[in-house]
C-alpha cells in the first residue's frame, strides 16, 4: 500500500513538473517545447524502446533457451560470458559505436538498444531454465512427457518469472538508453533533454527529463505486476516458505 | 511380465555400467535391485522405461520388445517414482497426480476422480490436500504424493528409484509399511532400486544383488540370507544376516504353546507344584475370560495367599504378525526373556522365547528344502 | 575507422590519460560518498524494529535506480539551478552517481547484516560483547564481502553513467564520444567507446578480485565448498 503511495507521489510530481514547464511557454529568449511536441516525442521514445525490446525478446529468449540444451554445453559458457561482459560495457559506448557504424539516427539507436537489451534476457533465460530441478525434469520424462512437453509444461513455466525479470530489467535500462540515443538524433525524449543542455536552459531539460523518469517508473511497476501475475502460484508459496525459514 | 535378456550398457566414455544382465520379474512380483552405489542397479531399472538406452540385448515387457514402443507411450504405461520425488512445484497436488492421465488426455472429471482416489489410497485426505502445492507438504507427504503420481494412470508396472531414500528413518519405515499394504491391494509388478539391505529384505519378493554391472545373485530374501552365493554377497548382507533373516518370519509362525498357564483364581500352592513339575520359572497368568494379564515367578509364590497379589503385569506383548526381529528385541528388553503373543482381544495365542527362536534357526540350517516354502508364506 | 582511431590514440595519449583520470576521480569521489552514506543507512535500517523503514528505504532507492541517468541529470540541473548552485559540470554528476550507487550498497549492507547467523550473535553476546562490539567484530567483517559486491556493481554501473555525465561538462571518457558524435568523427567515438568499455571491464575484474580478498579466510573456504 505504502509503495503505491510513493509511486503515485513520484508520478504526480514528474507529470506535474512537465506540465508546469510546458505552461511557462518562454524562458528569456527561448521558447519552451509545445505540449504536442512533448507527447509526440514520448510516443517516439516508446516506439524505439518497444521495437528494440520486441526484437530482443524474439531473439534473446530462444538463444538463452538453446544455450541450455546439452548439445550446446561447450558453446553456452562462452555465450553467457559474452552476455556478462557485454553488460558491463557502458550504454554510451554501444550507442556511439552503433552511430559510427550505421550512421546517426533511428536505425542505429534501435540496433544498439536491441543488442544491449538482449543480454539480460539471454542471461536470465539461461539461468532460469538451468535452475529447474533436474529431479523434476527426470520425473517429467520418466512419466512419458515428450521433449516438447517437458519444455512447455515444466521448464518454461518454472523459468517464466526469471525470464520476465530479465525482460523487466532490460526494458527499464532501455528507457534510459533510448534517452541517450537522443544524442545521435534518434528522436524521443532524449532529444528534448539534449536540446535543453545544449542551450543551457534547465527548464527545457526538465521538460524532457521528467517524462522520461515517469516512463521508466511506470514501465518498471507495470512489468513488476506482469511478473507477479505470470508467476505460478505454487512458486510463490515456495518463496514465502523459504522466507519464513 | 518384465524380461531382460543379455542386457549390456556401455557409456560413450567406455564405462560398462551393466554387463550381461538376465533377469525375469513375474507379474505381481516385487523385485528389488540391490547393490553398492555404482553397481548398475539404477541403470538397469532406467533401461526398462528407456530413460537410458540399451547398448545391446533385449528387454521385454509383456512379451513385447520395448524397442517396438514409442518411448513416451511406453513411459506413460509404466509408473515411475524417484528418490528426489521431483514433484512439479508449479502444479497443485491433484495436477501432479493427474500428470499421466492428463498426458493420456483423460477428461478433466476423470482426472480429478482418479487423483482423489489415489490420495485416499496413500492415506491423505483429498478434501485437505487436493489443491495444496508441493511446497506446503512435509517430506513424507511429498513422497506419498510421488507414489500416488506414479500410480496415476493405473500402470501394471512400477519403477521406483530409492523412493524412500531421502526421508527420516521413522517416516521411512512407516511409508514402507503403508506401501506394502497398498501393494497387497494393487498387486503391481515392481522394480525397486535401493542400496539398503534392510529395505530390500522388508519389501522384496525377490532381490537382485548386483556388483560392478553384473548380477551376482537373484533369489528371494530368505535364500539370499541363508545361502549367500559368494564372499561378496556374504559381506554385503552382513555378519548379522541371521538376525536380518528373522524379519522374514512372523511370531505366529514359530510361537509355541506355553508350558504352564495359570488362572487368576487358582490356589498358589497348586500352581507352584505344577510349575516345579514342568520345571519352569515363569508362567503366564490369565483372567476369567482367558485374557493375558501378566507373569508369575515360582519364587514369588512362597507363602502368599492369592495369585492376584503377586503376579507382575507384562512390560511388552506382541501380536501374531510381529516380525521375529522385533519380537527378539522386545525379549531382550523385557526382564523375563519370554514374550507373550496375544490376539487383538488380549487372548493368549502362544509364547516366544530365546530357545524357541534358536531351535527354529537350527532347523532352518538343516532343512534346506523347506527354506523356499517359508519365504513363500511370507509374501 | 579503427585505424584512424588507433592513430588518434597514439597521437593524443596525454589527452586520453587526462580524461581517464578525470573519469576515475569522479567515480572515486561519488563512490566514497555512496559508501559512507549507504553503509550508515544500511546499518541503521538493519536494526531491530526497523523492518518497515528498511522496506521503504530500499524501495525508494530501487525507484531511484529506474530513473534514467540522462533524465536524472536533467532533473538535478533543474534543482541545482533553483538553489543557485552550479547546474553543470562536476557537482550534478557526482550527486547523480552517489544516488545511483546507494541502492546496491544499502541493499547489500542490509541483507548481509540481517543474514548473519543468529547463533553467532548469540555466542558473541554470551562471551560478553556489547552491541557495538557485535557490530564491529562479527556483523561487519562478515558483511564486508557482500558490501564489496554491492560496491562493485555500483562502480561498474557508474562508469557508464559518468560517461554520459561528460555531456553536462564533467569531463571524462565520454568527452571524445560526444565530440565525435557532434563532429561526425568516428575515430573519436571509437577511441572513447573502447577506452570506457575497457575501464569498466578492468574495474569489474579488479573489484571481483578485491571482493575475494576481503572475504575472511574462514568464509572463503565455505564459499569454495559451496561452489
Amino acid at each position: 500500500m505504502r509503495r503505491y503511495v510513493i509511486l503515485f507521489t513520484l508520478l504526480v510530481l514528474f507529470v506535474g513538473v512537465t506540465i508546469w514547464m510546458t505552461a511557462i511557454q518562454q524562458v528569456g529568449m527561448f521558447k519552451m517545447f509545445p505540449p504536442g511536441k512533448v507527447v509526440r516525442e514520448t510516443i517516439k521514445h516508446l516506439q524505439i524502446v518497444g521495437a528494440a525490446e520486441a526484437i530482443a525478446i524474439g531473439i534473446g529468449v530462444p538463444v538463452g533457451f538453446i544455450a541450455t540444451r546439452r548439445a550446446m554445453r561447450f558453446v553456452s559458457p562462452v555465450l553467457v560470458g559474452i552476455a556478462n561482459v557485454g553488460q558491463t560495457v557502458p550504454t554510451l559506448a554501444f550507442i556511439g559505436i552503433a552511430g559510427a557504424v550505421l550512421g546517426m539516427g533511428y536505425r542505429a539507436a534501435v540496433v544498439a538498444l536491441f543488442i544491449y537489451a538482449m543480454l539480460p534476457i539471454i542471461r536470465n533465460t539461461y539461468a532460469g531454465i538451468n535452475s529447474v530441478d533436474p529431479a523434476v525434469k527426470e520425473a517429467a520424462q520418466g512419466m512419458g512427457m515428450s521433449r516438447a512437453q517437458v519444455t512447455w509444461r515444466v521448464e518454461l513455466p518454472l523459468a517464466r518469472p526469471v525470464i520476465i525479470a530479465g525482460i523487466r530489467t532490460s526494458t527499464v535500462v532501455n528507457v534510459g538508453t533510448a534517452a541517450v540515443a537522443g544524442m545521435i538524433g534518434a528522436g524521443g525524449l532524449g532529444e528534448l533533454i539534449v536540446t535543453g543542455i545544449a542551450v543551457r536552459v534547465t527548464q527545457l531539460t526538465v521538460q524532457g527529463a521528467a517524462p522520461t523518469a515517469a516512463l521508466a517508473i511506470i514501465l518498471d511497476s507495470l512489468l513488476g505486476e506482469v511478473e507477479n501475475v505470470l508467476t505460478p502460484r505454487g512458486l510463490k508459496v515456495m518463496k514465502e516458505k523459504q522466507w519464513q525459514q | 511380465m518384465i524380461r531382460l535378456e543379455n542386457v549390456y550398457k556401455t557409456y560413450p566414455d567406455g564405462t560398462e555400467a551393466v554387463k550381461d544382465l538376465n533377469l525375469e520379474i513375474s507379474k505381481g512380483e516385487f523385485c528389488v535391485f540391490l547393490g553398492p552405489s555404482g553397481c548398475g542397479k539404477t541403470t538397469s531399472m532406467k533401461m526398462i522405461n528407456r530413460l537410458i538406452s540399451l547398448t545391446s540385448g533385449k528387454i521385454y515387457v509383456d512379451d513385447k520388445d520395448i524397442m517396438s514402443f514409442n518411448p513416451n507411450e511406453l513411459r506413460r504405461n509404466i509408473g515411475y517414482a524417484i528418490q528426489n520425488i521431483g514433484l512439479f512445484p508449479h502444479l497443485t497436488v491433484w495436477e501432479n497426480i493427474a500428470t499421466v492421465p492428463m498426458l493420456k488426455k483423460w477428461s478433466k472429471q476423470k482426472q480429478l476422480d482418479r487423483a482423489e482416489e489415489l490420495l485416499e489410497l496413500v492415506g491423505m485426505d483429498p478434501s485437505v490436500f487436493m489443491y495444496r502445492y508441493p511446497s506446503e507438504l512435509s517430506g513424507g507427504q511429498q513422497q506419498r504424493v510421488g507414489v500416488a503420481r506414479s500410480l496415476g494412470a493405473d500402470p501394471d508396472i512400477l519403477l521406483m528409484d530409492e523412493p524412500f531414500g531421502a526421508i527420516d528413518p521413522i517416516t521411512r519405515s512407516k511409508l514402507q509399511d503403508e506401501f506394502l499394504k497398498i501393494q497387497a491391494k494393487i498387486k503391481k509388478t515392481i522394480a525397486f532400486v535401493t542400496h539398503d539391505i534392510e529395505e530390500a529384505i522388508k519389501m522384496g519378493d525377490k532381490i537382485a544383488l548386483m556388483k560392478a554391472g553384473r548380477l551376482v545373485q537373484y533369489d528371494d530374501p530368505a535364500t539370499l540370507l541363508t545361502y549367500p552365493k559368494d564372499e561378496f554377497v556374504r559381506n554385503f548382507v552382513g555378519a548379522d544376516r541371521v538376525l536380518k533373516g528373522l524379519r522374514l518370519y512372523k511370531a505366529k509362525d514359530v510361537m509355541k504353546e506355553p508350558p504352564v498357564t495359570v488362572k487368576i483364581d487358582e490356589d498358589p500352592a497348586r500352581v507352584k507344584k505344577r510349575m516345579e513339575e514342568s520345571n519352569t520359572k515363569w508362567s503366564m497368568v490369565t483372567d476369567e475370560k482367558d485374557r493375558f494379564i501378566g507373569w508369575i515367578a515360582s519364587d514369588d509364590i512362597k507363602g502368599s495367599k492369592s495369585i492376584k497379589e503377586i503376579y507382575k503385569p507384562p512390560t511388552v506383548t506382541a501380536g501374531p504378525d510381529t516380525p521375529l526381529n522385533e519380537a527378539l528385541s522386545m525379549m531382550i528388553n523385557s526382564t523375563i526373556g519370554t514374550l507373550a503373543i496375544l490376539d487383538e482381544d488380549g487372548k493368549m495365542l502362544g509364547v516366544l522365547s530365546f530357545d524357541i527362536i534358536r531351535d527354529m534357526l537350527g532347523q532352518e540350517e538343516s532343512e534346506q528344502q523347506k527354506e523356499t516354502k517359508a519365504s513363500g508364506e511370507k509374501s | 575507422m579503427w585505424q584512424e582511431a588507433w592513430q588518434y590514440f597514439l597521437k593524443n595519449t596525454d589527452k586520453i590519460l587526462k580524461w581517464t583520470v578525470q573519469h576515475i576521480y569522479i567515480i572515486i569521489v561519488a563512490n566514497v560518498c555512496a559508501v559512507i552514506i549507504g553503509v550508515t543507512v544500511g546499518i541503521f535500517i538493519s536494526g531491530k524494529g526497523r523492518e518497515r523503514i528498511a522496506e521503504m528505504v530500499i524501495y525508494f532507492a530501487s525507484i531511484m535506480m529506474t530513473i534514467p541517468s540522462l533524465a536524472l541529470y536533467g532533473i538535478l540541473m533543474g534543482i541545482l539551478a533553483s538553489l543557485s548552485l552550479p547546474s553543470i559540470g562536476f557537482l550534478p554528476v557526482v550527486i547523480a552517481l552517489t544516488l545511483y550507487g546507494l541502492l546496491p550498497i544499502i541493499r547489500n549492507t542490509y541483507t548481509a547484516i540481517r543474514e548473519v547467523d543468529p547463533d553467532m550473535i548469540e555466542a558473541g553476546r554470551g562471551m560478553g560483547m556489547g552491541e557495538t562490539q557485535i557490530l564491529l567484530k562479527i556483523k561487519l567483517p562478515l558483511a564486508v564481502p557482500v558490501i564489496m559486491a554491492g560496491m562493485r556493481q555500483a562502480i561498474v554501473m557508474n562508469i557508464g553513467i559518468a560517461a554520459i555525465g561528460s555531456y553536462i561538462g564533467a569531463g571524462g571518457l565520454g568527452q571524445p564520444i560526444f565530440r565525435g558524435i557532434a563532429n561526425y568523427r568516428t575515430d573519436l567515438i571509437a577511441v572513447g567507446a573502447v577506452c570506457v568499455s575497457l575501464l569498466a571491464i578492468i574495474v569489474d575484474v579488479v573489484m571481483g578480485r578485491l571482493e575475494w580478498l576481503t572475504t575472511p579466510k574462514g568464509v572463503r573456504i565455505r564459499l569454495r565448498r559451496k561452489s
